[in-house]
Order: structure tokens, then C-alpha cells, then sequence
């Protein structure tokens, strides 16, 4: 085996994770305050009244600084993709491509052709062609993330595809069934979402904020009401997409689940915990040591949240690692000692594959494919070496998860508050709440962070699931050159987030009737 | 400077930084810059997944042609 330096993987892992995070600072603000400024605007075009095109024009103005200080900060991940992932990149074929390239498409092409008559066409061009282009935007940009979440969507479940040992690639065979995966679509809506709540939470805690100071009253209370109404909608939507989104992470990826709910050990009716501590005295997946203390639990919640039914038996982190339970589907599940020998088969064929291609036998190379192909779904179990391999880490995801439910729920009677508050037109009878709002601000970001942290973290050692893990996708670099790199990211994105802050900040001061 | 020119020249900066210095100097492609031809890459990229194995201490070279 050849031995690779854990502090490679480590420090790739961090600078891919490094630039996520920080790219999805950006991302999810365009998306929310796009439906937005085109929800105000669709008003002002039914209205006509003009303050609803100067609160329109104001929140454009933020996208904008959003939009032009973010745009092509994903592109980075896609240098990391060819340089520091090349094994991935190179195994995973056109599949990632494929939709990645889409993408591309959507982005420079749709997004640039509207955004540009959105930002200079007000006067140049009719209301109504102006009102198509600010919704063609975010339809636009919407669209761009379905790309990106569908490449996303197949590391976490792979299919559509057929792995051919000769090009060392996963060929698609199946593009309808990529685009339609279960995990896809619901993975494209729950993260769509998240970002119009945390739009939502931004615009109703800087028009907090005009409140607090008594300026642009009549604006922000608008701005408010138009926020509130929007956020507690997405909020609804992401509980929905929410308990999807668990159920397919149930049926595909029944650790990440049990690292979520810090679940060691199976059960029937299995509760899910509201608020919980994980016991630091826990060291191994077996130690019988209790997992979790001082929990607040909704009896049976678990089981119905991830199959529908409240008797629902749900796998704890020992089951999966031992197997012998059984699956939704009926079948039994397999040990991870079973699961790394079919990967060490399914390696070994693919040696084996190699010799006899070099050797032009081609009997033996159909018979090393059959092979290759019987054990292929647990390819990258041949990677691994114990059970401890395959568990994330538990505190990082528990929490993560944890902590992101109970933010939804706060943005939830954030904005009801506000809706009724602005309904009975008594916002600013009440400061501390407009200040809670605007310190509500920071956690929207948070909660959209540790989502991702959720479903990346919570998936780990794999790349691909079950079939590439971090340690086979990386390339044989220098960590040193790793280290470099990731350092300049982190310099290049806090210069461009101080610089987005900064202008942003100096934009609301100036408040609407500046732009 | 107004606010439309201050993010030109943020987009621009931003641009020129990531494509003229990070991407040639610091995210050459790996496997471009190691081979030629895609055979050769395919090659590597197999031998790489066969040799992180920890099945390569098991696999026997047995098989002779």
C-alpha cells in the first residue's frame, strides 16, 4: 500500500472545505435577495408606486455588491478539482463534467445577459421587460446551483453510470436518472431555500436597523413585511425539503444519519434528539460507553423523520460497522469487514484487469470485469483498514446539525414575530426585538455553513460514496504546496469578504435614496 | 469613485488574480502537466488506485501472461 502523508489529505480537505465556506458566504445572499428585489419589484410594477422601486432598486444595489464581490469564487474549487483532486476529477469522468460545464453555460451566458439589463436597463427598457430580466436573473442563478447540486448529489449517490477499468473512468450511462436522483432534487430545494431564509433574515435585520434609528421608517417596515413574509414561507418549505432530505440520507447514507443523532446503537422507534451533549468519554464505536448525555428527546421522532413510520427500526453506528440488520428494502445489511473485502476483491480485479490488458488478453480481462463489476458498489472499502475509518467525526456533526435546526426554529418566530408586528404596525414599539433581528444576521450565515458541514462532514471518508474515499482521490503533492496555497486563499477571500462588508455597510448607511 | 466602478475593479483584480497567477502559477492540472496523452493518464490514475489499496499487500502477482 502505498503510504500517503495524512497531512496531505488533511490540508486538501481543509482548503477544498476552506473555499466552500467561504464561497457559500456569497452564494445563498444572491439567490434569497434575487426573489426578493423581484418580489418588491413585481409590486411596484402592479402598483406603480414608486417606493416600491426605490426599495427594489436598494436591496439590487446589495445583490449587486453581493453578486460582483462573490461571482467566480467558485471557480476555485474547480482549480482544486484538477490539481489537488486529480484521481477524483479524473475517475469521476464526465460525469461531474457534465453538469458542471451546464452550469458554466447558465452562469456566464443567462445570468450575464439579464443581470446586465437589471442593473442598467431601468429607463432604457419598458417596466415589464425589466421586471422579465430581474426574474431571468434569479431564475438564471437559481438554475446555476441545480448544476452544481446535482454534480454534489451524485458523490452522494452514485448512479447513472458504469465504471470501465480500460479509461479508468465512471461513463454515464444514465443522464435522466443523475438529473432526477432523489438526493438531487431534494438536496437543489433545501439548499435553494436556505439561502432565501438567510436573504430573509439579512433584509429584516438591516431594516431593523433603519427602525432602531428612525430612518427610512416607511421603507424599511416594506422591506420588513416583504422579508417576513418570504422568510416564514422558506422556513415552512426547508422543514419540507428538511425531512426529505433525511429520508434519502436514511435509505443512501445511514451513517452520516446516525452521526447526526449521535446513535450508536439501533433501535426501534427511535427518538430524535432536540438538544443534546456528547459524552467526551466515548472513544470507540464499541466501548459500550453511553454516547450522548443530558438529552431533550421527541420519542419515535427519528424513525418516523426518516421512514414514515414511528415503529421504524433505525441502524446506530455500531449496526453499520458490524451489519446483519435489516434494510428498508428487505435485504441484509453488509459488515464493514464484508464491505472491505468486496473492495479489496474489486481492487484486486482491477490489478488483475491491468495485467491481462498489457498482455491483450481479452478472455481474461471480461473475466477480471466480471469480477470488478460484482464487487464495484463497495470499490473504495479497499481503501480503507478498520471500522473507525468509516465514522465521521460525531461531536462536529451532532452539534452542527443540532444547532442548525434550532436557528431554523429561531428564524421561524423571527419572522412570525415580525409579520405580526408589522401587521399590527408595532415594530418600533418594541427595540430590543428589532435588535435581536439584527444580531439574528450573523446566525443566518452560520446556519447555512453548518448545513454544508452537515452533509460534507457527515459523508466523510468519501468523495464518492462508498466507492472513492479522500485518501484515493487526492493527488501526490507536497503538503508544503498545499499549505501555500491555502494560505493565499485564505489572505484572497477575507480581503474580498472585509471588502464586501465594508461596502456593503457604507451602501446602508446611505440607505435607499442614494442609488 | 463611485460604487459600480469600485466593484469593476474588484471583479477585475479578483479576475486577473485568480486566472493569471493562482491558475498558472499554483493549479497547473495535475495529470496535463504530468502526460500527454490520455492513455498515459489513465495508466497513472490506475496504477495510483491500485497502489493506495489496502488490498496491495494481499494481491498476488501470481497471474503471469
Amino acid at each position: 500500500m502505498e503510504l500517503l502523508s495524512t497531512s496531505l489529505v488533511d490540508w486538501s480537505r481543509g482548503q477544498f472545505a476552506l473555499t466552500a465556506m467561504y464561497h457559500w458566504l456569497f452564494v445563498p445572499l444572491t439567490l434569497g435577495l434575487g426573489v426578493i428585489q423581484a418580489i418588491m419589484e413585481t409590486i411596484y410594477v402592479k402598483t406603480g408606486k414608486e417606493e416600491w422601486k426605490k426599495a427594489a432598486k436598494f436591496w439590487m444595489t446589495i445583490f449587486g455588491i453581493n453578486f460582483a464581490i462573490g461571482v467566480a469564487t467558485g471557480i476555485i474549487l474547480e482549480f482544486q478539482f484538477g490539481t489537488n483532486w486529480s484521481n477524483y476529477s479524473f475517475f469521476v469522468g464526465d460525469i461531474f463534467g457534465a453538469p458542471l460545464a451546464i452550469e458554466g453555460i447558465l452562469a456566464f451566458f443567462m445570468e450575464a445577459t439579464f443581470i446586465s439589463i437589471m442593473f442598467f436597463g431601468w429607463n432604457k427598457v419598458s417596466k415589464g421587460v425589466h421586471l422579465a430580466a430581474t426574474w431571468l436573473t434569479i431564475t438564471g442563478a437559481t438554475l446555476s446551483a441545480l448544476w452544481i447540486l446535482v454534480a454534489n448529489a451524485w458523490m452522494q449517490l452514485p448512479l447513472g453510470m458504469e465504471f470501465n477499468p480500460t479509461t479508468v473512468r465512471n461513463e454515464m450511462v444514465d443522464f435522466w436518472s443523475i438529473i432526477s436522483s432523489p438526493v438531487a432534487i431534494n438536496k437543489f430545494f433545501h439548499a435553494v431555500a436556505s439561502g432565501w431564509v438567510e436573504a430573509s433574515v439579512i433584509v429584516l435585520g438591516i431594516s431593523s436597523w433603519y427602525l432602531i434609528k428612525k430612518r427610512k421608517e416607511e421603507f424599511a417596515k416594506k422591506s420588513i413585511l416583504v422579508a417576513a413574509s418570504f422568510g416564514l414561507f422558506a422556513v415552512l418549505f426547508i422543514i419540507f425539503t428538511g425531512h426529505g432530505s433525511a429520508q434519502q440520507v436514511a435509505a443512501h447514507q445511514p451513517m452520516k444519519l446516525a452521526v447526526m443523532e449521535g446513535l450508536y446503537e439501533g433501535r426501534e422507534g427511535a427518538p430524535l434528539v432536540a438538544m443534546g451533549v456528547i459524552n467526551p468519554k466515548k472513544e470507540t464505536y464499541n466501548d459500550d460507553v453511553d454516547p450522548v448525555v443530558m438529552a431533550i428527546e421527541f420519542p419515535k421522532m427519528l424513525s418516523w423523520l426518516s421512514f414514515s413510520d414511528v415503529n421504524a427500526y433505525v441502524p446506530g453506528i455500531r449496526n453499520i460497522v458490524e451489519g446483519g440488520y435489516t434494510k428498508p428494502d428487505g435485504k441484509i445489511a453488509d459488515s464493514f469487514e464484508t464491505k472491505k473485502q468486496m473492495g479489496q476483491t474489486a481492487i484486486t480485479a482491477l490489478k488483475n484487469y491491468k495485467i491481462a490488458e498489457a498482455a491483450k488478453d481479452t478472455a481474461a480481462m471480461a473475466v477480471h470485469k466480471t469480477t470488478l463489476d460484482a464487487n464495484y458498489k463497495y470499490f473504495g472499502y479497499g481503501y480503507l483498514d478498520k471500522p473507525e475509518d468509516t465514522i465521521p467525526n460525531v461531536p462536529l456533526v451532532f452539534y452542527s446539525f443540532h444547532i442548525m435546526v434550532i436557528l431554523g426554529v429561531l428564524f421561524l418566530l423571527n419572522f412570525a414575530l415580525a409579520l405580526f408586528l408589522g401587521w399590527k404596525n408595532k415594530l418600533s414599539d418594541y427595540k430590543w426585538i428589532l435588535w435581536v433581528f439584527l444580531w439574528t444576521i450573523p446566525l443566518g450565515y452560520l446556519a447555512g455553513q453548518l448545513g454544508w458541514i452537515v452533509a460534507e462532514v457527515g459523508r466523510q471518508p468519501w468523495t464518492i460514496q462508498d466507492i472513492l474515499p479522500v485518501q484515493a482521490a487526492v493527488s501526490s503533492l507536497q503538503t508544503s504546496s498545499v499549505l501555500i496555497t491555502f494560505v493565499l486563499f485564505a489572505v484572497l477571500f477575507t480581503v474580498l469578504l472585509i471588502a464586501e462588508i465594508s461596502i456593503m455597510l457604507k451602501q446602508i448607511r446611505k440607505g435607499p435614496e442614494s442609488n | 469613485m463611485t460604487l459600480g466602478r469600485t466593484l469593476w475593479a474588484i471583479v477585475l483584480i479578483k479576475l486577473f488574480i485568480m486566472f493569471a497567477i493562482l491558475k498558472v502559477f499554483f493549479f497547473p492540472n495535475f495529470l496535463n502537466s504530468k502526460f500527454e496523452k490520455e492513455e498515459d493518464r489513465a495508466n497513472y490514475v490506475k496504477s495510483e488506485l491500485i497502489d493506495r489499496s489496502t488490498a496491495t499487500a494481499t494481491i498476488t502477482d501470481s497471474i503471469s501472461y
